[in-house]
């Protein structure tokens, strides 16, 4: 087993308590960044650690961090993304619902890097479980004096606060994030302005993941040079890996970057091989919105080189013969799977999760679903299969958020890469899978 | 100032100024058409993509193309930034989908709606839009929708631009109207069937670029283009007072605000000067209007119906 | 019935709460969670009185909470069940068999996903991913997520909610 940074007590039952998480050397990292580091040097460790946004984008968090407009007079907001919905992805519940207080160190170091005086957890709205857990352990935090007026007598004052969703994916795209936070209706921002510049309540605003977050506190205890060493080139550190679909140990596994996807998916260590006996067919390797690949692509490069969980492995190839790392969620699917129908779904759940204000998204989305569920259903034609190709062309990169792209890449990435069961369920009239 | 270059032509702006406003001061062909921008409203614009254009260059500090073609409505103008619109193939090619999915949903009604003649939509699907629709699916439907007694909503024909929600809460005391639901279930609806009706909301029908929001004390009594304009005003307490009369003979058809070149209200005008001044004698006749718009109507392109495979209505 | 709208004291020092987490004249950011507060409150779904209500509170023009209240799954815009069983049909659970539950629950209540039983005991809705992929199949019902799901497993919970006249309304704030 690797390092782990995230999980090394997860499965202690009581970790989510505030003297427990302390007894594992929980809040350390706080008396440390408050008593001997500036802001700018929590800061400066962040940058050196490479870390990068666990949320999706992969993008660098010291570097986001630095664009945050430091300047202004307005309050600055720090907001952590714990929207989780993404399909295939479960790991910020993991951590939300295992070990909240990790999460609340990573906000106040975050805060304190940042000058921020008020931060929001933004949680998904199904969580009404994790809601309780957090406002407990928020209080906690409050009673031991970690958040509040002037934590541990160093002047710097940090309130936290959860806030519920209620139901939408779209809310996870940050800016939608926003509005929502601000009683709207979820509807992603145009950007410029970006968040840093103009967020909540048009102020100064840093969005940051769950999982992001939570590594913080790892990297001021031991150094950012420290968490560089750990991974593979430009993707430092660990990563969660959700794995689901045809494997015998589904879960949430933290693997250090670089590790081989052949022994992640086989290792009986890890989602110990398929479940039913049946050959890999396919693996959707970040969530539901990146590109799907076939076994033979997943496991290898086009080259031949084994892949690896890592932002550039998996991205080798481009969109031709790769993927991309995503928010980590490995769905698995074994040969008694319809590549059509498993379309069908994803594309009916884009098509559900717009927000409707871009007419690329909105009317691109539910065309491709009636199609899809024509060709499944025994009503394809031939031309249908370019036309799908065409839409998700005619999408991507011309909406306003990025749930277009969403929407486009695995339209584009199953044809590409199956065209033949296209073929087949317009031929055959219909799916012969059961 | 900066300078800013599109489709080859340089022009000087203020700096914070959008592309989409260094175009039109250019004006012509290089302006890109905008179906939910609306200059005189706050934060419209973003949502029908219709304005996507290629930046070349992004900047003279920062030469770099952008990775991705912007919607030149909201993206900032930057000095020595080169734009195209007109002379980009991915321009054109990426409008020709936008209108394609404007199309999918919209009805193929044209000849009974009266919008026809004056329609944005229909002027950009005679400009982009493939002869053929590629749409073969059922179009969506909605609930029935009632506003009051002077406005009538067709959600059917309506392209969520947003326009007329802004212009509720920005002009009127009261906002009534929103948009309801989500993804293309979304709909410009009040929920509980409430009347619009504060002094200005009847603005909303002329902000529309389509045909979903009309006027219901002129519908269905005449086609635009068999109806003569006239620029008239009157002294009005609420508003400017400057209107277009819409007549047929001596009788007035409906009336409108004036628009501008780019098909925008020069001066919102109140729902008394829209609605209940319906005789010749309640205003002052200025003149003939002249439709500057290169529109269905200044053009007579009756083609455009004709291409939507329909007759030319008869009245 | 009491048709008053109206919170308990208790709610409405909790919206009170609420509400001042957020910077002062931005109480419109309470109204999430107010909805789900008044959700569980008045009924498990939000009619128009109950979201006039709320805008009153909150101070904002009725068809902000209109707009809002219909962007999100999670409320109701009709009356539901005393117990409303929402299964995930999303990819992962479907290749789990999320098919098979939701027609099972659906055949033992004698309803389609998005129907109530005559009896108003049970809703049966489908909805998206729940982020719990890797215990698929999934349904969540007020407060809990049920996973690993098998139709005995659905059978037996059902059963024990038929017994105990199970309610989901639950307030998120409230154990
Ligand atoms: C449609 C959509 C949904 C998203 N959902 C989530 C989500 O559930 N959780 C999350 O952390 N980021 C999500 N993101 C990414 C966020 O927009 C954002 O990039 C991220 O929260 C930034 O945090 P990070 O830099 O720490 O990754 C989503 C993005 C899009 C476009
Ligand atoms: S891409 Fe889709 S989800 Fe994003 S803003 Fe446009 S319509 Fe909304
Ligand atoms: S006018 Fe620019 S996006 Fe609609
Ligand atoms: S797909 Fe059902 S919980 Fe994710």
């Amino acid at each position: 087993m690797g390092i782990k940074i995230l999980t090394e007590h997860i499965d202690n039952p009581e970790l989510k308590k505030f003297e427990v998480y302390r007894k594992t050397g929980g809040y350390t990292a706080v008396e440390k960044a408050l008593k001997t580091m500036s802001p700018d040097g929590v800061m400066e460790e962040v940058k050196k650690s490479g870390l990068r946004g666990r949320g999706g984008a992969g993008f660098p968090t010291g570097m986001k961090w630095s664009f945050l407009d430091r300047k202004s007079e307005k309050p600055h907001y720090l907001v952590c993304n714990a929207d989780e919905g993404e399909p295939g992805t479960f790991k910020d519940r993991y951590l939300l619902e295992r070990n909240p207080h990790a999460l609340i160190e990573g906000i106040i170091l975050s805060g304190y890097a940042l000058g921020v005086e008020d931060a929001y957890i933004y949680l998904r709205g199904e969580f009404f479980y994790i809601l309780q857990i957090l406002e407990k352990a928020i209080a906690e935090a409050y009673e031991k004096g970690f958040l509040g007026k002037n934590i541990l007598g160093s002047g710097y004052s940090l309130n936290l606060y959860c806030h519920p969703g209620a139901g939408a994916y779209i809310c996870g795209e940050e800016t939608a994030l926003l509005e929502s936070l601000e009683g709207k209706r979820g509807n992603p921002r145009l950007k410029p302005p970006f968040p840093a510049v103009s967020g909540l309540y048009n102020c100064p605003t840093v969005i940051n993941n769950v999982e992001t977050l939570a590594t913080i506190p790892w990297i001021v205890n031991h150094g950012g040079d420290q968490y560089a060493q750990i991974g593979v080139g430009r993707s430092t550190g660990t990563k969660l890996i959700s794995a689901s679909g045809h494997i015998k140990n589904p879960g949430v596994y933290e693997l250090e970057m670089g590790f081989p996807v052949e022994e992640f998916i086989y290792s009986d260590q890890y989602c110990g091989g398929m479940k039913n006996g049946k050959p890999l067919k396919a693996v959707v390797a970040g969530g539901s919105s990146v590109p799907i690949l076939p076994a033979g692509l997943i496991l290898k490069t086009a080259n031949g080189e084994p892949r690896n969980i890592s932002y550039e492995s998996l991205a080798e190839g481009g969109f031709e013969t790769g993927t991309m790392l995503g928010s980590g969620g490995f769905i698995v699917m074994d040969e008694s799977t319809c590549i059509v129908r498993n379309l069908y779904n994803f594309t009916r759940f884009y098509r559900h999760e717009s927000c409707g204000q871009c007419s690329p998204c909105r009317e691109g989305t539910s065309w491709m679903e009636k199609i899809l569920y024509r060709i499944e259903n025994g009503e394809g034609r031939m031309h249908d299969i370019d036309l799908l190709v065409d839409i998700s062309n005619n999408i991507e990169g011309k909406t306003i958020c990025p749930l277009g792209d969403a929407a486009a890449w695995p339209v584009a990435s199953a044809i590409r890469h199956f065209r033949d069961e296209f073929v087949e369920h317009v031929n055959r009239k219909g799916c012969w899978f059961d | 100032m900066i300078k800013v270059t599109i489709d080859n032509i340089e022009v000087e702006v203020e700096e914070g100024s959008t592309i989409l406003e260094a175009a039109r001061k250019i004006g012509g062909k290089v302006v890109p058409p905008t179906m939910c921008y609306y200059s005189k409203l706050r934060d419209t614009g973003g949502k029908c993509r219709t304005c996507l254009v290629k930046v070349a260059k992004g900047s003279a500090k920062d030469p770099r193309p952008m990775p991705k073609l912007v919607v030149a409505c909201s993206t900032p103008a930057q000095d020595g930034m080169v734009v195209e619109n007109t002379l980009s193939q991915e321009v054109i090619e990426a409008r020709k989908g936008v209108v394609e999915f404007l199309l999918t949903n919209h009805p193929l009604e044209c000849p009974i709606c009266d919008q026809a003649g004056e329609c944005d939509l229909q002027d950009l699907s005679y400009g982009f839009g493939e002869g053929e629709s590629r749409y073969e699916e059922e179009r969506r439907r909605f609930g029935y929708n009632d506003i009051g007694p002077y406005i009538k909503i067709n959600n059917e024909r309506c392209i969520l631009c947003y326009r007329c929600v802004y212009l509720s809460a920005q002009l009127t005391d009261k906002r009534l109207l929103g948009v309801l639901f989500r993804g293309d279930y979304a709909e410009i609806s009040t929920y509980i069937n409430a009347a619009v009706e504060n002094d200005f909301s009847g603005n909303v029908i002329d902000v529309c670029p389509v045909g979903a929001l009309t006027d219901r004390s002129s519908r269905f009594k005449s086609r635009v283009w068999f109806t003569k304009p006239y620029d008239a005003h009157r002294d009005c307490p609420k508003c400017a007072g400057k209107v277009v009369l819409w007549a047929k003979g001596d009788e007035v058809i409906r009336i409108t605000a004036r628009k501008d070149e780019f098909g925008e209200v020069e001066d919102f005008i109140c729902n008394e000067c829209r609605f209940e001044k319906k005789q010749v004698s309640d205003w002052v006749i200025d003149g003939p209007r002249h439709i500057k718009r290169q529109s269905v109507i200044s053009l007579n392109h009756y083609e455009t119906i004709n291409k939507l495979k329909e007759t030319p209505p008869k009245d | 019935m009491d048709n008053e709208i109206k919170f308990s004291a208790e709610s409405l020092e909790l919206v009170n709460r609420i509400i001042a987490r957020y910077p002062e004249g931005k109480q419109k950011s309470a109204l999430l969670p107010v909805l789900h507060i008044a959700q569980a409150e008045f009924g498990g779904w939000l009619s128009t009185e109950t979201m006039n209500y709320v805008a009153g509170l909150l101070k904002l023009e009725p068809i902000e909470v209109y707009e809002v209240a219909t962007f999100y799954n999670m409320f109701n815009l009709a009356p539901v069940g005393q117990c409303v069983i929402e299964v995930c049909q999303t990819g992962p659970c479907m290749l789990n068999g999320a098919g098979e539950i939701i027609q099972h629950i659906s055949k033992r209540l004698d309803i389609k996903p998005g129907e109530t039983t005559p009896d108003g005991k049970f809703t049966l809705k489908t909805v998206e991913c729940l982020a719990a992929c890797g215990s698929a199949p999934v349904m969540r019902v007020g407060n809990r997520y049920h996973e690993n799901l098998s139709t005995e497993k659905v059978d037996s919970l059902i059963e024990e909610w038929c017994k105990c006249g199970k309610s989901s309304h639950d307030n998120p704030y409230n154990e």
